[in-house]
């Protein structure tokens, strides 16, 4: 019998190494359910391409019947009096009927908010804001939904919030609930209507 | 019965999505690029499929705009970037090399790497392994039961 006497700091080395590696993994797991918990990390979230540019190229028109202005890039570019929310929504969208009486809350603050009804009928659209109260201060339509891709759009409801000088600050992927605006949305309206 | 279904599984083949003839593109040299360059892009929706295998109607959106873009000339680069510059690296199933995504591209050549450290580290250990030699006691015994009938 003649084994080499192993190095023990080798040996100690080898136990140690997969309970580190365990260790690591515990700890990143940990980060990431912990990301989850507090909405600071999204497997499922596309990171908006847009943010810190200026909104995309495009001019849409007014849902059929409705007595709103419609909404084109030019009238997000620079010199705008409050930051503004352009969200996208659509009547057969129904988180769009969990956020909306945050949209509600913003327009009595005075944040303008301007809809765009996406993939929608303008009758749907007009409806929906006919029963539940119209939050918008320009409302436009796309049906085809070629516009909303220009904004990187991946589902419906999705809010873009532009600062004065024209340029997108935040992108939301989903409902704004009142957490949203309590985290979020709130003080970046503070800091961006400086 | 169970057989005929069985059959019938087989012979519908792999279900993609774009079974709709009146997507396609009338040059089937194009199409065959355009169908390249949607199994390149991720869709948005469902995550995990290319635009080219969703059902979701923003893939949809997706094909029609790539298939577009193809008839129209536009070469495989600018189509890819066009969607780039709407949904960032994220609509890229090719995920590009860059900071973010360098431990990601390094993986394969740390875990061979590591791989390779480990059987070096074994073949060492089996080689020091060896068998000492044998003292005087133990060769005296040996001979011994070699001289044994």
């Amino acid at each position: 019998m003649s084994e080499a006497t192993p190095n023990p700091w080798r040996r100690r080395a080898l136990l140690g190494l997969p309970l580190l590696a365990a260790g690591g993994a515990g700890l990143g797991f940990w980060a990431m359910l912990r990301g989850l918990g507090t909405g600071s990390y999204d497997p499922h979230g596309v990171p908006s391409a847009l943010l810190g540019k200026a909104p995309p190229e495009f001019a849409l028109p007014a849902p059929a019947g409705s007595d709103l202005p419609a909404l084109a890039a030019a009238d997000l570019r620079g010199g705008l009096a409050r930051p503004v929310l352009v969200n996208f929504f659509a009547s057969w969208c129904v988180p769009c009927v969990i956020e909306h009486p945050q949209l509600m809350a913003l327009k009595r603050q005075g944040v303008p908010v301007f809809g765009v009804a996406y993939k929608d009928k303008p009758a749907d659209a007009l409806g929906f804001l006919a029963r539940r109260g119209n939050p918008y201060t320009r409302l436009a339509a796309d049906e085809p939904g070629r516009v909303a891709i220009d904004w990187g759009l991946y589902g419906v409801p999705e809010s873009y919030l532009i600062d004065r000088q024209g340029i997108i600050r935040w992108r939301w992927a989903g409902p704004i609930t009142e957490d949203t605006v309590a985290a979020d949305l709130g003080p970046l309206l503070r800091r961006y209507s400086a | 019965m169970r057989r005929w279904l069985f059959a019938l599984l087989l012979a519908s083949g792999p279900a993609w999505a774009l079974s709709d003839p009146a997507e396609q593109l009338p040059d089937p040299t194009q199409e065959q690029r355009a169908r390249a360059l949607g199994r390149e892009l991720r869709c948005l929706v469902c995550q995990n499929q290319s635009i080219e295998d969703s059902d979701a109607e923003l893939a949809r959106d997706l094909r029609r705009i790539v298939r577009e873009q193809v008839a129209a000339g536009r070469s495989d680069g600018q189509v890819m970037s066009f969607l780039h510059d709407r949904y960032g690296d994220f609509v890229l199933l090719r995920p590009p090399v860059n900071a973010g995504t360098a431990l990601l591209w390094a993986t394969p050549v740390l875990a061979l790497g590591a791989g390779a450290l480990l059987v070096l580290g074994l073949r060492r250990r089996r080689t020091a392994a060896a068998p000492a030699a044998l003292s005087a006691a133990e060769q005296a015994r040996l001979a011994e039961l070699d001289r044994l009938p």
